[in-house]
């Protein structure tokens, strides 16, 4: 099983929704978020391009904030999710600074938090709660092992890229372009 | 009109200390490193010179200097302590052993060295102080074993000295996400500046004009194969990635080539080399004005490599 996310920067429109949304299922703290949407416009004006993304933790395959972390707090589960088990993280930092995509934060309460593909969704069969509440239907989530999930149907018939491969993370999150 | 490509965030995010820069370590880490390699430096050159048998001509490198090091690292530990956001965890680090975190070989490198340092400032304690007194039998004994085997310890220590001044560099070098850091040489490069700053110590303590001179020469090499490993670093990013070359042109035209070039190449290098060399000529330098100035090279190149390295990283 190998949980990933497809996101489709061409529905994208940058409402948001899906950063409130996660704030609000995962109890974020106020002024943080482990969701984001960056907008890249690159060309020659008037040519412009403008690319949207919804971005969070990649859940690497080769996570380098699982292999620096010095307790073993940061670690893989089950579909490839990284989690951060409170308690056992002593708020050293390595893991932030070992994230090419810096998705990772230091939780006011002391411990590194990020997202979880909301690990307490998808245990129960459900999406994360960014996946089901966006407006536009950008983003597909799924088992990429099983050719019948969504992130697998999306991924078949359309153009993709990961962020900064040459990171060597194998990053799970594929942006349709 | 030229051609551009533009990122930003525009969902608002604001967390501190990771946006718009990432700046989680803070002076804690630099001022660490700076500690752990100084201390490093002292302990090799007691261990070494033990080993050479010049425990007699070479005082403060084996008996005076080591004084400083258990000091110097406890207090290096306090500021990692210091730097830990969720510190009443701390403990978790000494319930496991993670062969890929450079952070964990870290841990346990302190754990060992730090009580070493103490036995061997313990065994010299008795001829630094004559009239000193352990007050306990088995507090004798354990001396009588330590001196025994001295020289077994300062194979030891110069082993775990090596590690730990190696170390301070790997902990920066293993992070793959910021290019500034992530060069294989600025292990040997923390080494061998640690090295520099725990003979600079020793020299600025040493009351011996033949014993500082012996230091001098060895420190005078360190600096140069320090000046050479730097023109290295460069000339490894700028044959690099463009990240690499990103992140080598924060010091080459970016905001830290002043201080860079200026604290850390001439002040805390070019310049106590010269002094250095000139003393061994026969000029008279006041001892500690080389000591000094390879020491606030040591502290300022280590504050700015942690600063800089933060800012570099990967371009999506």
């Amino acid at each position: 099983m190998r949980y990933s996310m497809a996101i489709d920067t061409k529905k994208c429109v940058g409402c948001g929704d899906c950063v409130v949304a996660c704030q609000t299922e995962n109890n974020v703290p106020h002024g943080y978020c482990r969701d984001w949407v960056v907008e890249n416009v690159n060309g020659k004006y008037p040519d412009l391009h403008l690319e949207l993304r919804s971005e969070r933790c990649n859940h690497c395959d080769n996570a380098p904030c699982v292999r620096c972390c010095p307790t073993g707090a940061s670690h893989i589960v089950e579909g490839g999710i990284v989690l951060v088990t409170d308690d056992k993280c002593i708020g050293c930092s390595a893991c932030i600074e070992s994230c090419p995509y810096d998705a990772r934060y230091v939780h006011p309460e002391g411990y590194v938090d990020k997202c979880t593909f909301c690990v307490q969704r998808v245990e129960k069969g459900q999406n994360p709660a960014c996946v089901d509440v966006c407006p536009t239907y950008c983003l597909h989530f799924g088992d990429l092992d099983d050719p019948n999930s969504d992130v697998s149907k999306a991924l078949k018939d359309r153009q993709w890229k990961v962020l900064s491969p040459e990171a060597g993370t194998k990053p799970q999150l594929y942006f349709l372009i | 009109m030229e051609n551009i490509s533009e990122e930003l965030i525009v969902s608002g995010r604001h967390i501190p200390n990771v946006d718009p820069y990432l700046h989680v370590w803070h002076w804690q880490i630099p001022f660490y490193l700076f500690l752990g390699g100084l201390a490093a430096g002292i302990l090799f050159f007691a261990g070494y010179f033990v080993i050479a048998g010049k425990e007699k001509k070479m005082q403060a490198t084996v008996k005076w200097a080591p004084i400083l090091a258990p000091i110097v690292l406890v207090i290096g530990l306090l500021a990692l302590f210091w730097d830990l956001k969720h510190k009443l965890y701390f403990w978790n680090l000494y319930t496991t052993i993670r062969v890929e975190s450079p952070m964990s070989w870290g841990a346990w490198t302190l754990m060992v060295i730090t009580p070493l340092s103490i036995l061997w400032v313990a065994s010299y304690m008795k001829e630094l102080f004559p009239g000193w007194n352990w007050k306990f039998e088995i507090l004798n004994r354990i001396e009588a074993l330590l001196i025994r085997y001295r020289v077994v310890l300062a194979w030891v220590m110069m082993y775990f000295a090596i590690i730990l001044g190696i170390y301070t560099g790997i902990l920066l070098s293993a992070f793959n996400a910021r290019p500034l850091w992530n060069t294989s040489i600025l292990g040997p490069l923390f080494l061998v500046s640690g090295f520099s700053t725990g003979l600079a110590t020793t020299i600025w303590i040493s009351k011996d004009a033949e014993e500082r001179k012996i230091l001098s020469r060895i420190d005078l090499v360190f600096i140069l194969v320090e000046l050479f490993l730097i023109i290295h670093l460069f000339m490894g990013f700028w044959a690099g990635s463009q990240t690499s070359i990103e992140a080598a042109k924060l010091f080459l035209g970016g905001p830290y080539t002043v201080s860079f070039w200026t604290f850390v190449v001439v002040l805390g290098l070019i310049f106590p080399a010269v002094l250095e060399a000139m003393e061994l000529k026969g000029f008279h330098v006041p001892k500690w004005i080389p000591a000094a100035l390879v020491l606030f090279g040591g502290i300022m190149f280590r504050f700015i490599m942690v600063d800089a390295g933060q800012i570099s990283h990967f371009i999506h």
